[in-house]
């Protein structure tokens, strides 16, 4: 019995740790090669044998990298915030109103995340051009918007509906109105939603390449995942997989503080109490 | 404190389902009534229409006099307290209590003193800076009341305010309610699917079943005195007994035996043009082991195999089971099936194919025993089995 049990707990953790190696050994893999010194970059180890910050420090030479990371911030910010505002009140009027075309709203917002952004460039590119905001932030903060609001409004609304129908009764009967009954009462409560869908809309709006190397042409509005694609060699002859491998690095701190931020906030069981535990 | 009068007060969804229909009350000032019936009876609803969280479709609400259909909760000045306690989790105790006086723009020192005030009359003054989520469920209930009592409205509404309690906190708060409400002397309004709650709560309770008042009366008068089958056996536990009855010469022919038909029975039967098959109600208490009945007393006397004994101390519960038994079919009325069902969602020993009696505890009754049983025929009820009508009862004689 207890060698069955021991082995069964071999097994899962030899599986785990299968798991575990698989998805971090590309991350360790390009952390590796960020800190390799040119010198040894294609030797094929592990572990670097040269330790060197030369690829961070030529990273942040030019402006070019710099930019692009404030872009990206400025960017990725703004299409959050607004995705979650603009979600939080679409979310809570999916999960308790009744009105007509409730369907065809979530059908359509349905319809946005999965059509293949691929077939949207062309058209956008034109679209912003004629418009006048192509290279420009609100030329990557729409499209971002346009494309996470499907997923914030999912995330949310189920969200919402798990808070209890009675609180929002208690609310009004004690004397507010709809709106004070949302911002008093219903909105603390969904924050471990908000939060957990402005990690999830950062996320990609940060990842995301295609727009960002379709819709801009200068550093103007180039975010970090298309400006690495400009990176270049110190000569012609020479990859630049160094700078690559330092930019994908500091790139994903932001991702990870982020997440470790907010992580706190997503606190399960936030409305325990509320009703009959 | 307001008078609540409900007139012709209709619900119907949507989907065309009528919750309610037609109901006509009146709740007097520093009334406590409260609504009872089965689940799905539309009690519920009745009492968010009361709320104005659900529309009145049809008929008219007055609050104090005031026609309120049309005004939102928070202008109607009405309390509630909702059976899952509906307290805010991210607030304290304290700001759950204040809450509505915040609302109102009350003064801060103002909400403190009546906060603290309410705290101590039920008791909660060292929660008060605790969250809902650290209490017990006893202590969650009293912050629900709290936030009620703390507005001072014109009335109380109560869902279920107990129904998620265990059963020995169940009691004390139902004393403390009662003993609350005395003492404010506020309207309320109390919906209950149990019916010892209604029976021991109220000053009169009110009998829905399908969205229809069936009775309306203070609860001795509805437990001696039901309108219908629904009524009788709802109210009482044990619930009332049901046999199937066949009007003989001068008797009426049960399966326990002959009861004699007395001449007023008689004479109400024919005048009200009975028919000749009728339902018998008879209480548990009714039943006495015959060796404990001074000889001579009018009743009938049966013998039968006792299936069950529950010992209670003060009285004894024998459950009798007869082959080839067949007290009134739960599938003959649906009153009576609905009944058997809320009984089995409720877990009850109300089971329609055995006789409950109530014996004193002098008895010396033996499970498994052949016992002779006697029963008072004078307090019989009798009803119509096609309609549940009680044709015992003095008001049905004058419809």
């Amino acid at each position: 019995m207890a060698s069955a049990g021991a082995k069964h707990v071999t097994g899962w953790l030899t599986i785990n740790i299968v798991v575990v190696a698989y998805a971090l050994f590309p991350v360790w893999w390009i952390v590796a090669l960020s800190f390799k010194d040119p010198s040894t970059l294609t030797d094929g180890n592990f572990y670097p044998t040269k330790w060197t910050w030369q690829n961070y420090r030529g990273i942040f030479d030019t402006s070019e990298f710099t930019r692009a990371l404030i872009n990206s911030i400025g960017i990725a910010l703004i299409a959050t915030a607004v995705a979650v505002v603009l979600g939080t009140m679409a979310a809570y009027a999916v999960a308790r109103l009744r009105f007509p075309g409730k369907r065809l709203l979530i059908g359509m917002s349905l319809l946005i995340a999965m059509f293949p952004p691929i077939s949207l460039v062309s058209p956008l590119f034109n679209i912003e051009r004629f418009l006048g905001i192509f290279d420009t932030w609100p030329g990557l903060i729409i499209p971002y918007m346009t494309f996470s609001l499907p997923l914030a409004i999912y995330t949310l609304s189920a969200f919402f509906r798990e808070i209890p129908w009675d609180l929002e009764k208690a609310a009004k009967v004690d004397g507010a109105t709809p709106a004070q009954a949302f911002r008093l009462v219903i909105a603390p409560l969904a924050a471990p939603g908000v939060f957990t869908t402005a990690i999830l809309v950062f996320i990609f709006c940060w990842n995301d390449f295609l727009f960002a190397i379709s819709l801009t042409s200068t550093t103007r509005a180039r975010t970090v995942p298309a400006a690495i694609a400009f990176f270049t060699g110190s000569s012609q002859f020479q990859q630049p997989t160094g700078s690559i491998a330092a930019a994908a690095v500091v790139i994903t701190i932001p991702i990870i503080v982020f997440v470790l931020l907010f992580q706190r906030r997503i606190v399960a069981g936030l409305t325990s109490g509320a009703v009959k535990g | 404190m307001a008078e609540i009068v409900l007139e012709g007060i209709t619900k119907r969804f949507p989907d065309g389902a009528l919750a309610v229909r037609g109901v006509d009350l009146t709740v007097g000032d520093g009334e406590f009534v409260i609504l009872v019936g089965p689940s799905g009876c539309g009690k519920s609803t009745t009492l968010n229409m009361i709320a104005g969280l659900e529309d009145i479709t049809e008929g008219s609400l007055r609050i104090g006099g005031q026609v309120v259909n049309d005004k939102a909760p928070k202008d109607r000045d009405i309390a509630m307290v909702f059976q899952s306690y509906a307290l805010y989790p991210h607030m304290s105790v304290r700001d759950n209590m204040g809450f509505a006086l915040r609302l109102a723009k009350v003064d801060k020192a103002t909400i403190r003193s009546k906060v603290e005030d309410a705290a101590r009359i039920l008791d909660l003054t060292e929660h008060l800076d605790r969250k809902p989520a650290n209490l017990s469920g006893g202590q969650r209930q009293r912050v629900a009341m709290g936030r009620a009592i703390v507005r001072n409205p014109k009335a109380f509404l109560m869902d279920e305010p107990l129904s998620n309690l265990d059963a020995k906190l169940r009691v004390q708060m139902r004393t403390q309610i009662s003993r609350l409400q005395h003492r404010l002397g506020t309207t309320t309004v109390y919906v209950t699917h149990d019916q010892t709650e209604a029976m021991t709560l109220g000053d009169r309770v009110v009998v829905m079943r399908g969205g229809v008042v069936q009775q309306v009366g203070t609860p001795q008068h509805l437990y001696d005195n039901p309108r219908n089958l629904f009524v009788a056996g709802f109210i009482g536990s044990p619930a009332m007994n049901f046999l199937h009855a066949t009007v003989e010469e001068n008797a009426l022919r049960t399966m326990l035996g002959e009861i004699p038909l007395e001449a007023e029975l008689r004479q109400t039967l024919e005048r009200r043009d009975a028919p000749r098959e009728l339902i018998v109600g008879l209480r548990p208490e009714y039943f006495e082991d015959a060796s404990l009945v001074e000889p001579g007393r009018r009743g009938l006397t049966f013998t039968a195999t006792v299936d069950v004994v529950e010992s209670l101390g003060s009285d004894v519960y024998a459950y009798f089971r007869e082959e080839g038994w067949q007290p009134a079919a739960s599938s003959d009325l649906a009153e009576l099936a609905e009944l058997a069902a809320d009984a089995g969602a409720q877990e009850t020993s109300a089971d329609q194919d055995q006789i409950v009696t109530r014996l004193s505890a002098a008895t010396r009754i033996r499970e498994g025993s052949r016992a002779e049983m006697w029963v008072d025929t004078a307090k019989i009820q009798v009803f119509d089995p096609h309609s549940g009508a009680n044709l015992t009862h003095p008001e049905n004689h004058r419809a």
